[in-house]
């Protein structure tokens, strides 16, 4: 039994994330081909969604065949093309500089998922809600995870990034019945928009100051309501602007944030934060965290620290609130409340803290589940807090908690030298 | 605004305010002994609302049918010291599965559970009792007074003086007893307290139980006073009575029983002078306002006083 284990695992362990990218990408266009064909032979009512996860659930006699699906289209192109181009890969990447070789896994997994997303607007909007999930998660982290606070203020501040922006589109681009005729020309509209998405953020960062001034002077649980009291004002306030719609929603924006849009935020949001955390502010942040007194002492300035941290957070908040917004085509100030605080807050420790791999990890495990137990409507509710409960009690520090998966392979390995070991930084 | 209609809502506000008192306190205790809000204390209020609900139906039930004749007043003495144990039942099984492992954890971890196991008493609440929305039996006849133009029904003035009295006996209790001064020992220090012999699991177990027991007195009370029951009560007003905790002071009960009544008095008179809609706006700026100039709230200490906090982290 061992043994076996032992040979069905050194058949996976070495293929190289780029071979598994490519052959990720072969079955999508394998599914791209053959998928309704093969759905259609297999007794399925068309090709499932999220990896027949929520077929299963919704229907237990398609069970077989949507494994089988999976099997056929996902798992067996995937694993051949895998160990295919291993030796390609192997020999590929060592030549690459560090640069080229993470574009090249960025081009290709984009390109799986464009293409895997492309068969079903459900699977896009999906993925768009993915990308979404990471900015939000990964942007808190800055607060919650590296600068120690507990901020529950990230719905408030997606619902500021979100309405701004979209006044800022239904003023200019879109003929509306408030905001009138548009002010520009609406083909300027798709170009002027990661402007407008910008200016959301911006106005979001300005509102963070009303919870970044306050946190001078305390911490911990008192900012924490803060936060929380700040959520509460934005909700009521966009409650109360009739000009927006009030209670009833703002609707009409274009929908622009197509799945290349979203996922270039993601990136770039990815990119911000993981220098941030890497370089002398985050070094500051963490010693803000750790001990402030003695952060102080060691002359780090802890009044910019925090309102950097803080803006900086409040900024991906918005750019995700004004991509949310471009996405659905309307939005309520009813979604913005402490629940997508709280969701923002479940994503997080669910992935774990100070990490930024953590945070991604958390981020695409609780959308998937969300939207795999959909078909169970309310018992969702009842298994996502009993998982999240679970993963609490048994990892106090979440999944991948104060400590990064290594992206070592992207660099090149010299030939004949032996990987130098480094102690994992906890 | 004239004086009796000035007194009109402050009878309102004293109202509100004992609810958002009671459920404040429990954060309170809970947090002056583990130094880590249980979040799912508003939900526990909401299940302490329910458990009184079935309790008075079925009290009121066998009074119908002549097995058991009691009188109304015994049936909500009754509802309430039954409730109280059920409810504080509750709050120490809450205790038990998510607050004692992450004794040690870091202190959000402990949020988070405490929020998912909110979440899980809201869901499976309505997948039980479905999302139609219950009456609260009448338990106590309403009659009108009228003192100078001013109006109030028996129930709001015994509603505050109830509360008031519970809030005196636990000032009492946690004073002049010695379960109440283990309590008070472990606020001050977590890890010389066991040292002396004071059986640390067993009162966070307890404080648990008394802040729940509150809880369901507040449930009880709110459901006389707002006869409608549903599974997300628990939620707005559990945040808002956390808000009125922290305006307090955290860990502190004259403090939770000010935040409180501020928090009511703020509510009612801002809905008084403004457009209702405005309440929440206007009530978290205040809020946002008194923790951005007094910010450890106004009975609370400072961080660097608690040597506890960094001790623990």
């Amino acid at each position: 039994m061992k043994a076996l284990l032992h040979k069905i695992r050194s058949q996976f362990a070495g293929i190289p994330l780029l071979s598994w990218l490519l052959g990720a990408l072969v079955a999508v266009v394998i599914e791209y081909l053959v998928g309704d064909t093969l759905a259609l032979m297999l007794g399925l009512a068309g090709i499932p969604a999220i990896f027949g996860l929520s077929t299963m659930l919704a229907k237990p006699l398609l069970i077989p065949s949507t494994m089988l699906y999976v099997l056929l289209i996902y798992l067996l192109p995937a694993y051949v093309v895998g160990r295919m181009t291993r030796p390609l890969a192997e020999s590929l990447l060592p030549k690459l500089p560090p640069w080229l070789s993470l574009l090249i896994h960025l081009l290709l997994l984009y390109a799986a998922l464009h293409l895997w997303s492309n068969l079903d607007d459900y699977r896009l909007l999906v993925v768009k809600f993915i990308c979404i999930a990471i900015i939000l998660t990964t942007s808190l982290n800055l607060v919650n995870g590296y600068m120690g606070e507990f901020s529950c203020a990230h719905g408030g501040f997606m619902a500021v990034g979100a309405y701004v922006s979209s006044i800022l589109t239904v003023w200019w681009f879109v003929y509306d019945d408030v905001f009138g005729p548009p002010v520009l020309p609406p083909v300027l509209g798709p170009f002027m928009f990661p402007l407008v998405l910008i200016i959301g953020g911006l106005a979001s960062a300005l509102a963070a100051l009303l919870v970044a001034i306050p946190s001078f002077r305390t911490r911990g649980d008192y900012l924490g309501v803060i936060t929380l009291a700040f959520t509460f004002i934005v909700k009521s306030l966009f409650e109360n602007l009739e000009v927006v719609g009030g209670p009833r929603g703002f609707m009409n924006q274009p929908k622009w944030a197509g799945l290349p849009w979203t996922f270039a935020w993601m990136l770039a949001c990815l990119f911000v934060i993981y220098n941030y955390v890497n370089f002398t502010l985050g070094k500051g942040t963490c010693a803000v965290r750790d001990d402030e007194t003695a952060a102080e002492v060691m002359t780090v300035n802890t009044r910019r620290i925090k309102v950097v941290a803080f803006l900086t957070s409040a900024f991906w908040a918005g750019i995700a609130g004004g991509l949310f917004a471009h996405i659905m085509g309307y939005i309520n100030p009813g979604t913005f409340g402490v629940i997508k605080s709280v969701e923002s807050l479940a994503m997080l420790y669910l992935g774990g803290l100070s990490s930024i791999t953590g945070s991604i990890f958390g981020a695409v495990l609780y959308q998937l589940l969300s939207e795999v137990l959909r078909p169970l409507g309310m018992v969702k509710w009842i298994i996502i807090p009993l998982l999240l409960l679970g993963v609490m009690l048994f990892r106090p520090r979440g999944l991948i908690g104060f400590r990064e998966i290594s992206f070592e392979f992207l660099r090149p390995k010299k030939e004949g030298k032996e990987v130098e070991y480094a102690p994992a930084s906890d | 605004m004239d004086l009796s209609t000035f007194f009109q809502h402050f009878i309102n506000a004293l109202q509100w305010g004992s609810f958002y008192a009671l459920i404040a306190l429990g954060y309170s205790m809970v947090y002056g002994v583990l130094m880590l809000f249980n979040f799912a204390h508003g939900d526990i209020f909401m299940a302490g609302a329910y458990i009184g609900f079935f309790i008075s139906l079925g009290l009121v039930g066998l009074s119908t049918s002549g097995l058991l004749a009691l009188p109304n007043w015994l049936i909500f003495i009754l509802t309430l010291v039954l409730a109280m144990i059920g409810t504080a039942c509750l709050g120490m099984i809450v205790e038990r599965v998510a607050y004692r492992p992450l004794r040690d954890a870091p202190r959000a971890s402990a949020a988070i559970t405490g929020l998912m196991i909110g979440i899980l008493m809201e869901t499976s609440n309505l997948m039980v009792l479905g999302a139609s929305r219950r009456n609260f039996p009448t338990l106590i006849e309403k009659t009108v007074y009228n003192i100078g133009g001013v109006s109030f029904t028996n129930t709001k003035i015994m509603i505050v003086i109830l509360a008031v009295l519970i809030m005196l006996g636990l000032h009492l209790f946690v004073h002049r007893t010695k379960l109440g001064m283990a309590m008070r020992a472990m606020c001050y220090d977590y890890f010389v307290v066991p040292l002396m012999g004071v059986p640390t699991n067993f009162i966070a177990s307890f404080t648990f139980a008394t802040g729940s027991a509150l809880a369901a007195v507040a449930g009880i009370l709110f459901c006389i006073a707002y006869p409608v029951l549903e599974p997300y009560m628990g939620a707005l007003v559990g945040w808002k009575a956390f808000v009125a905790a922290i305006l307090g002071g955290r860990g502190s009960i004259p403090g939770a029983v000010l935040g409180g009544f501020l928090l009511g008095f703020i509510e009612i008179f801002v809905a008084a002078i403004f457009p209702s809609t405005l309440r929440d706006l206007i009530a978290y700026s205040i809020t946002l306002l008194i923790l951005t100039f007094k910010p450890h709230g106004f009975f609370g200490e400072p961080y660097s006083a608690q040597l506890g906090i960094s001790a623990r982290r």
